[in-house]
């Protein structure tokens, strides 16, 4: 199930028709737009390592929540933070999180990695809930969003919904298209010889652990750009952004969307943002609606069940026989 | 006589209370097949498994060109020149065949830092992935994935995915498990062409092929070394013969 792309008229169509919804659209859904493409990088940042390097972290939100508290931090209290500056440090600080991190769980497999990883992960979170670092449990706000200046022009205000869905669209492209490369380099094709066989790899000379950390810390970087982004979004951060409960939230986009295909994450965390407005809205379930985790856990199930490969899988169909044959790998149903 | 490129000084593998690997000593020299042989249990794919790093010895020392390799990880053994088949066949069945001899190659040209360009516009890897292929006469399959290849020609890809990583000590763990006739014939023809160019230590339990093949034999009876020696002198070991080969000798 490795490296299924869609044809590229597909996606620029899809990019095309990203672009022109704030043309029509009100700022409730430019909002929900701009919170699809931020969680968007995010499933994508957490398929590098379940669907490509075959290592199922059950913390991503660390990393996520560390770029979103390195804002918060360095933001100033009455004047807006420079972009420039921020979103660097951002995702340097998830990625040293996610190196550091990286470091002392790639070397254990299975089960076990799924439990230290949730326990690095609840770790930090127990440091911004428990003590004054992050403002404890209340969190910190955000009151200016960070200015994004090029020689003195403002090309996109921040705080203008349309202009914030602009950057994150632009931003989804760029780590869509960087992973897509990074996939078909030497690198991306090490990682999918170590999901697939790493005993192989090994054996015929790959440094698995190196690649494993390396797979660990871009993936923290880029969950690092997508917590810098919620954070400029709410304009405030709690320690439930590093909570269990939201790598829970991006494992399902992934598996709902469809592992090992980046479109898959795309699509995951749409249907996902898209289906918990659905369920919670009263309008369409009336009371029914505060309990959306259980229409929502119900319907997860089923399209588990009626579509291994996720949505993401359905679409291919059609593409299925010439997407394999461009990049010399198919599936075998090896998960 | 040349140096050996091997040397394996009283090597032992304790599981638990049982020794698999019992004091084993053994040399190789560039050139020559020497094959291990025993009955089932006999410590035969642990000796491998301690060549390679898959397993750690309890003690002794194993000299790879003069290098004491005992305590390197698998990866670090495989750069520098020790190439292994698995007993059971070990490839990436997902992959096409071409993918799987690349992705050995790129082993030996990693450039992992070079993120923007596609793994196979790399001419040089990709010629050479070509090669290791046609040597083990499987150009024809390039394309196809390796879970639909037969389990004979499955073998012969593991081959071909040693040979992209250029070792000069081949570790065979019977090649020939499991083939047809047919099969076997074109392995054996595939490891004599390979034993004119590279050491093999070879683990075989099909006795017309290690007699045919082997330069020098290696018998191993629970865990220990019964005897060594060039193959008459093995068929004429009494020792031997009560041991293991008795049976398939009168046979012939």
């Amino acid at each position: 199930m490795t490296l299924v792309t869609l044809p590229r008229w597909l996606l620029l169509g899809v990019v095309l028709l990203l672009a022109l919804v704030p043309l029509g659209a009100s700022t409730f859904y430019l909002q929900l737009g701009a919170k699809i493409m931020i969680m968007a990088i995010f499933a994508l940042s957490l398929d590098l390592l379940i669907g490509h390097t075959g290592l199922v972290s059950f913390g991503h939100s660390a990393y996520f929540g560390v770029a979103a508290y390195t804002l918060a931090l360095i933001t100033p209290k009455y004047e807006a933070a420079n972009f420039w500056f921020t979103l660097p440090a951002a995702i340097v600080a998830a990625a040293f999180a996610a190196l550091i991190i990286g470091f002392l769980v790639v070397r254990t497999a299975g089960v076990y990695f799924i439990m230290v990883t949730l326990a690095f992960a609840q770790m930090l979170y127990a440091i911004f809930h428990d003590t004054s670092l992050g403002g404890g449990s209340d969190g910190i706000y955000i009151n200016i969003r960070p200015e994004l200046t090029v020689a003195g022009f403002k090309p996109l205000d921040l705080e203008s919904p349309a202009q914030f869905y602009y950057l994150s669209l632009i931003l989804l492209i760029a780590v869509y298209w960087i992973l897509n490369k990074v996939l078909h380099a030497p690198f991306g094709r090490a990682l999918a010889g170590i999901r697939v066989n790493e005993q192989r790899m090994r054996s015929i000379g790959f440094p698995v652990f190196s690649y494993k950390l390396g797979s660990f810390t871009l993936a923290g970087a880029v969950a690092g750009l997508a917590g810098y982004l919620a954070a400029c979004q709410f304009g405030f951060v709690n320690p439930e952004i590093l909570a269990w409960h939201q790598s829970g939230t991006v494992l399902m986009m992934v598996i709902l969307g469809g592992m090992g295909r980046l479109h898959g994450a795309v699509i995951g965390a749409a249907a996902y943002v898209v289906l918990q407005e659905l369920f919670s809205s009263s309008a369409l379930f009336g009371a029914y609606a505060k309990h959306w985790q259980l229409s929502m856990g119900g319907l997860i199930v089923i399209i588990v069940l009626a579509l291994p490969h996720g949505i993401g899988g359905l679409i291919e169909v059609a593409w299925r026989r010439r997407g394999y044959r461009r990049v010399g790998i198919a599936e075998n149903g090896d998960g | 006589m040349a140096e050996p490129i091997l040397h394996v000084r009283n090597l032992t593998k304790h599981f638990g209370g049982v020794t698999a690997v019992d004091h084993v000593s053994l040399e190789i020299v560039p050139g020559e097949l020497h094959a291990v042989i025993g009955p089932n249990g006999a410590g035969k794919s642990t000796l491998i498994n301690l060549l390679s790093g898959e397993l750690r010895a309890s003690s002794g020392q194993i000299l790879f060109q003069g290098c004491e390799i005992r305590s390197l990880v698998p990866e670090k053994r495989s750069r520098l020149g020790i190439g292994r088949s698995f007993q059971r066949t070990n490839i990436f069945p997902s992959f096409t065949i071409l993918e799987n001899c690349r992705l050995a190659v790129q082993s030996r040209h990693p450039r992992p830092l070079v993120w923007w360009r596609d793994a196979r516009t790399y001419e040089s890897v990709m010629v050479k992935a070509q090669q290791v292929l046609a040597a083990v006469e499987l150009s024809q399959r390039a394309g196809d994935l390796a879970f639909a290849l037969s389990h004979g020609e499955q073998r012969q890809l593991e081959i071909a995915m040693c040979l992209a990583t250029e070792p000069q000590l081949f570790l065979l763990d019977e090649p020939l498990a499991g083939m047809g006739t047919e099969e076997s014939l074109r392995m054996i023809e595939l490891i004599k062409k390979l034993s004119a160019t590279h050491a093999i230590l070879l683990v075989e339990h099909d006795m017309d092929a290690v007699f045919q093949l082997a330069q020098v034999l290696t018998v191993m009876v629970d865990g220990r070394l019964l005897a060594s020696g060039t193959p008459e002198q093995i068929r004429a070991d009494r020792a031997v013969q009560a041991a293991y080969l008795g049976e398939a000798e009168n046979r012939t």
